[in-house]
């Protein structure tokens, strides 16, 4: 039995690494008003459908592929949510 | 000698380098194309800049699945001669025979810009032509070309002596204002642990030809060819 799933795919920058990118959004959004805002970090989101014998399975694939291609490891985090679909 | 450059969608130095090898250095050179994966016959390959795959996902994250690169992998582990300039240095990043990572620009912008560089060793083949210390100027034109890696890699490439080039002031100081991108101790190019693999931001091939009025790059191709001619048939 195969099972159809949708995933979101987060890919963060690791917070030893500078993210000039978010320094500037911040700035940006202080310029328009708010001043709360605090440690802005801009990354990826990916997202795919993909079948899979079970969940554990789609899972266990999710991993290999933000290990070998979605993310890279020397800067980057990741996580993603899997949603089965009926 | 014979030099091999590997053609990417999106390279865009691959012929600059071919004028280099096989025009002004008078070397048989090849151009290969990435579904290419017989590399055999070749002594140098490089690695030329551009954006590969136009840098989608990361820039070299998909060069590094192209067919070529087994082969590339394989020429390097044999402890032949490799070099990766400018997208070629992040490609071997993302393929795992150099380590760290090339992430954008501290400042964001895209440089085009002449920088002077510091030889830091005159021992590794690439450097054997200039003298430790001394400082060159080199084109560099990139995006993402901060050198980063975690405080053990770093420290390893320092002890070990991987660093071949380091940005620095006119005067040869290496400090935070002389660092064009936010490169992790001035980093520009460094070498594997073996020393035959070399990835460098900075590019030697538009700073060869003399009608270009700098051929400080020129020294780096002259000095493999010096060391290589002894040794190729």
């Amino acid at each position: 039995m195969s099972e159809k799933y949708h995933s979101r795919i987060y890919v963060t920058l690791r917070p030893s690494v500078l993210d000039p990118a978010g320094v500037a959004v911040e700035s940006g959004l202080k310029q328009l008003g708010y001043p709360e805002v605090e440690e802005v970090r801009i990354g990826k989101y990916i997202e795919m459908r993909l079948t899979a014998t079970d969940e554990a399975n789609a899972k266990e694939k999710l991993h290999q592929m933000c290990d070998r291609l979605l993310a890279n490891p020397v800067i980057e985090n990741y996580c993603f949510e899997l949603t089965k679909l009926s | 000698m014979k030099f091999g450059i590997i053609v990417f969608p999106g390279s865009n130095c691959d012929r600059d380098v071919a004028l280099v090898t096989g025009g002004l250095l008078q070397q048989p050179t090849r151009m290969i194309w990435h579904q290419e994966t017989d590399i055999g016959d070749v002594d140098v390959i490089i690695l030329p800049g551009g954006f590969s795959y136009g840098d989608y996902l990361r820039c070299g994250a998909i060069a590094r699945f192209s067919p070529i690169i087994k082969s590339v992998v394989e020429h390097a582990k044999a402890g032949k001669y490799l070099l990766g300039i400018c997208n070629g240095f992040q490609v071997l990043t993302e393929v795992g025979l150099l380590p760290g990572s090339l992430i954008r620009n501290s400042g964001l912008h895209f440089i085009c810009d002449r920088v002077p560089l510091k030889i830091e060793t005159s021992d590794l083949l690439w450097t054997k032509s200039y003298s430790k210390g001394e400082i060159i100027t080199l084109p560099i034109a990139h995006g993402e070309g901060r050198y980063y890696a975690d405080s053990d890699t770093l420290k390893a490439l320092e002890d070990e002596g991987q660093v071949a080039f380091r940005y620095c002031s006119s005067a040869g100081e290496i400090s935070a204002r002389a660092n064009p991108n936010g490169s992790l101790n001035n980093i520009a190019g460094i070498t594997n642990k073996t020393g035959n693999v070399l990835g460098m931001m900075p590019h030697p091939e538009r700073a060869s030809d003399p009608i270009l009025g700098n051929t400080d790059g020129m020294r780096l191709f002259e000095a493999l060819l010096n060391k290589l001619a002894g040794s190729v048939k």
